[in-house]
């Protein structure tokens, strides 16, 4: 327990002690104030942006966003994954191509989508969706493309339907590699939304970052960001337990 | 045998070719209809006329000239050191159990959010972009130079130490030939993600680079030729992303 707890203390410390260092930076005018927000600023900020300036109310328009793009990602790529393995010709023809899409700068076509949706929840949304989907549609398909074929060949002695197969069989079978897709969809979603919303000044926490800029309010920019940081490592670190819980060491 | 697999694999290309053709086919009948989106979905023919327009103008290229510029800065500002606090993580145990975490969370937060403070800090001039390539570029190095480091065998660090190798002769003899790949295939990662970086930093705001002129090209309407160069950015981004691969492989190579 020790050994686990000492690192991260370790880490809370030499935090906290950078945080003291700008603190001193900023308050000795060392570096200047609009640059550079103190801490202590930084953190009454996302208080106040918390309580007056609809900083939860971002949150959940950015979270919603992101759970409807990863939940459409879901419905058409899980079937797509399915289909591309139950048709080998087709998940290897496409295979290198969602491979190279899934390593392309797609957030790049976001002006296209602008051009295409406007500054509205479906520009967003669909920046999500197009990178949830892909994730997911690449790992459906190699995660049932590795059961093994005992499995299958049991399933096929006790005459299952293919509908059986696929849930008693494929799918459990199938999941964690599955769930890797998932989690890197629903990563890579949130973050392209975050993102998107920045560039295009519209939606949820993105929005607030830009806004705060715009409104030159340093503390609340810096708190919007740090809040930006915490929702994302909290999101990583939570699809991160929900993946050894459905997989245990 | 040889043509049994031509056989296996035909189909294999030829549902390629066809896919390939039929969304061509239904882009440029949408476009030429404006059915679904109007005047905001440009037929394919008109998007391939104007990547031929940009690619003999003088401006694309002095505005190539200018992100290319940037990348190079970002990868070289946001690399180096990558691989220099990777190593330091992996190599000290508490540095890396400690600082995991805040890697962790930093590496998946949107890069593009840290814009306003680098533009407070630095301006909103190439210096901006560069910095925002760095920061990109920085997070993938890391992890994979700690991931390279905690996958070398402790007993090769071990014999090394056995005989009394300096400093020097352990990077060179035990380290670099374990870390090329882990380190090559982080500074791959990091290339793409810096090239994203600048680029998205030139679309929000800035006055040259391949970013801005797309973002000139939405403010005048020009579809066509915002395709055209979102097509160009993605081709050139292939291209950098195949050139790291061969690297990668010739690391691998060499093991």
């Amino acid at each position: 327990m020790r050994g686990r707890a000492a690192p991260a203390l370790w880490g809370i410390a030499a935090l906290a002690l950078l945080a003291a260092a700008l603190e001193a930076l900023v308050r000795l005018e060392l570096v200047p104030k609009l640059v550079v927000a103190a801490p202590t600023d930084t953190a009454a900020a996302i208080w106040r942006l918390a309580a007056e300036e609809g900083l939860l109310h971002a949150l959940g328009a950015t979270l919603l966003t992101a759970l409807a793009a990863v939940g459409a990602a879901v419905a058409v790529g899980l079937p797509a994954g399915y289909w591309l393995y139950k048709h080998p010709r087709f998940g290897l023809a496409y295979r290198n191509w969602l491979g190279a899409l899934f390593a392309a700068p797609l957030v790049l076509v976001y002006p296209v989508v602008l051009v295409l949706f406007g500054r509205t929840y479906a520009s967003t949304g669909f920046m999500g969706f197009v990178v949830g989907f892909i994730a997911i549609v690449l790992y459906t398909r190699e995660g049932l493309a590795a059961v093994s074929p005992t499995l299958v060949r049991v399933g096929r002695a006790f005459n299952l339907t293919p509908r059986q197969e696929f849930w008693k069989i494929l799918l459990p079978a199938g999941t964690p590699m599955i769930f890797t897709g998932l989690r890197l969809g629903t990563i890579y979603a949130l973050v392209n939304i975050i993102g998107v919303e920045y560039l295009i000044n519209f939606g949820g926490l993105g929005f607030m970052v830009s806004e705060t800029y715009d409104k030159f309010d340093i503390p609340g920019m810096y708190g919007a960001i740090v809040f930006v940081i915490l929702v994302s490592g909290g999101m990583l670190w939570l699809l991160k337990r929900i993946q050894t819980w459905l997989r245990p060491a | 045998m040889a043509a049994a697999r031509v056989g296996a694999m035909a189909p294999v290309h030829l549902i390629r070719l066809l896919t390939l053709a039929g969304i061509l086919a239904v882009w440029e009948a949408l476009g030429q209809t404006g059915l679904v989106f109007g005047e905001a979905l440009p037929p394919a023919s008109a998007v391939a006329v104007a990547v031929g327009r940009e690619l003999i103008s003088l401006t694309f290229y002095r505005h190539l000239g200018v992100t290319l510029g940037e990348v190079a800065g970002g990868f070289v500002f946001g690399a180096l050191p990558g691989v220099a606090f990777g190593l330091a993580m992996g190599a000290r145990r508490v540095l890396g159990a400690a600082a995991d975490p805040y890697i962790a969370a930093l590496a998946t937060t949107p890069k593009i959010v840290f814009l306003p403070i680098v533009m407070l800090a630095v301006g909103i001039g190439p210096g901006s972009k560069v910095a925002l390539g760095a920061v990109s570029a920085f997070f993938p190095v890391v992890i994979a130079a700690v991931a390279g480091m905690r996958a070398i065998p402790p007993v090769f660090v071990r014999v090394g130490r056995a005989f009394n190798l300096r400093t020097s002769q352990m990077v060179r003899m035990i380290y670099l030939p374990a870390l090329a790949v882990p380190i090559v295939t982080g500074l791959r990662l990091g290339l793409g993600v810096c090239i994203i970086g600048v680029l998205l930093g030139e679309l929000k705001l800035a006055s040259a680079g391949l970013g801005f002129l797309a973002r000139d090209y939405y403010d005048q309407y020009d579809f066509a030729a915002l395709y055209a160069i979102v097509a160009i950015v993605f081709a050139l981004a292939a291209l950098a992303n195949g050139a790291m691969s061969r690297l990668v492989r010739r690391a691998e190579a060499h093991r």
